[in-house]
């Protein structure tokens, strides 16, 4: 066979009011089947009330060899945290 | 879950002394490697390997056991029969996925074992002539891959590590599942206690091999530790293996086939009789009683399954066609 079935990746809510997470692959020629694949593999013990399928080549993400510039911890504005800024103590929690 | 400690791997690279050192840094860091990161070629070909073989010995060793889920004594036996070969089908899956990462297609891989190139795991190729085989799969086969896999959740490999901690959490059932198979037959009749002890004759020494060659004798088994893959040698990991196994025996009244095997108070571990290597290696290179039966089944799977491979990507095909269409 030529042809190669595409990949998908399964995203998983394990129940209402938590966020989808990434629970592995499978491989489906289309949406129907990768749902249903997706349901077979991850889902036999209870882990999860809704399941997402996205075609892996459809996920774009940053070139690795650009992290460092692009996602640079910016440990110097430590503007952005809360315990930059001085409130005196008789204010209360803030 | 099956793994065995890994058949030829080559472990060589081609990479500046630099470049090995930064990467190096970064497994003595405990970081964790993924898919897009820099890493040297020995180590992706490595794991590449590693967790081929190690998807295969899931897939075939669905066949053992595949061979009594219509044969299995009640309901509740063959319930829990398939549904552990559902999940040994479901954790070859994860561990393709895993490989797939490192730039090899399922396909590819699939063609490597078909055409005899990719090893799977020397146990598979036993047959299971009894029921008793089947409790012995779970008990003494799922068991030593657990102490193989355990460990493999920590390996510097992201995608492979994940992969190991999903499988480590469905499998613990299936070591019970098979123990309380053993169990009921050795307490069961005299024809069923023999039935048990014969069964235990025939997996033992498959079973110590599954861990690969002594320590001596497994030539890249140094940079796999170096490179985290691996956690511990295959020697520690067959002896904490016996150290567990034994004991059960004894609980339920099964003697191992081994007249040197000994409690070593000094060592807080059992002594045990060699290993028959002449037989491991046989079965590895394709002469083991099962070895043409178990590659010819899957090819046949394989082959048998192209038509409804093919119809798939043909109908989804035609709908993304009609979508388009309709657009």
């Amino acid at each position: 066979m030529n042809k190669e079935t595409p990949v998908w990746e399964v995203f998983i809510r394990p129940r209402t009011g938590l966020a989808h997470k990434h629970a592995g692959s499978v491989h489906a020629a289309d949406e129907v089947m990768a749902l249903q694949a997706a349901r077979d593999v991850y889902t036999r013990r209870g882990e999860g009330q809704s399941v997402w399928v996205v075609r892996s080549a459809d996920i774009v993400a940053f070139d690795p060899a650009d992290k460092d510039e692009l996602l640079e911890p910016s440990a110097d504005k430590i503007y952005r945290h809360p315990s930059f800024y001085n409130i005196p103590d008789d204010v209360g929690h803030m | 879950m099956y793994s065995q400690g890994l058949i030829g791997a080559d472990g060589k690279t081609a990479e500046d002394e630099a470049f090995i050192a930064r990467f190096q840094k970064r497994i003595d860091a405990e970081e964790k490697i993924e898919p897009n990161d820099p890493m040297p070629e020995g180590y992706r070909k490595t794991l590449v390997r590693q967790i081929g073989q190690h998807a295969h010995s899931e897939i075939v060793g669905m066949l053992p056991e595949g061979n009594w889920i219509t044969r299995a004594p009640t309901l509740r036996r063959k319930a829990a029969l398939l549904a552990k070969v559902q999940d040994e089908g479901g954790h070859g899956l994860y561990l393709y996925s895993a490989a797939e990462t490192l730039g090899v297609s399922r396909e590819q891989m699939t063609e490597e074992l078909l055409s005899g190139k990719a090893k799977y795991s020397s146990i598979f190729n036993y047959p299971t002539p009894t029921w008793a085989d089947i409790g012995m799969i779970g008990w003494l086969v799922d068991g030593a891959a657990i102490m193989n896999q355990i460990p493999l959740c920590r390996c510097s490999y992201g995608p492979y590590s994940r992969a190991m901690i999903r499988v480590c959490k469905e499998e613990s059932f299936h070591q019970r599942q098979g123990y309380e198979i053993v169990m009921t037959l050795a307490q069961g009749t005299p024809e069923q206690r023999r039935m048990a002890q014969e069964s235990l004759d025939r997996w033992w020494w498959p079973s110590l091999m599954m861990f690969g060659p002594h320590d001596g004798d497994s030539v890249n088994s140094d940079q796999s530790m170096k490179w985290k893959i691996k956690r511990f040698t295959n020697d520690e990991l067959r002896q904490k293996f016996v150290d567990a196994t034994v004991p059960q025996a004894e609980r339920i009244g099964l003697k191992m086939p081994d007249p040197d095997l000994k409690w070593n108070e000094e060592k807080q571990g059992y002594d045990f009789g060699p290993i028959n290597w002449d037989e491991f290696w046989k079965v590895v290179k394709g002469g083991g009683p099962m070895n043409r039966e178990r590659i010819a089944a899957r090819r046949k799977a394989w082959e048998d399954g192209a038509w409804v491979r093919e119809a798939a990507l043909a109908h989804a095909e035609k709908r993304k066609m009609a979508r388009l269409a309709a657009e």
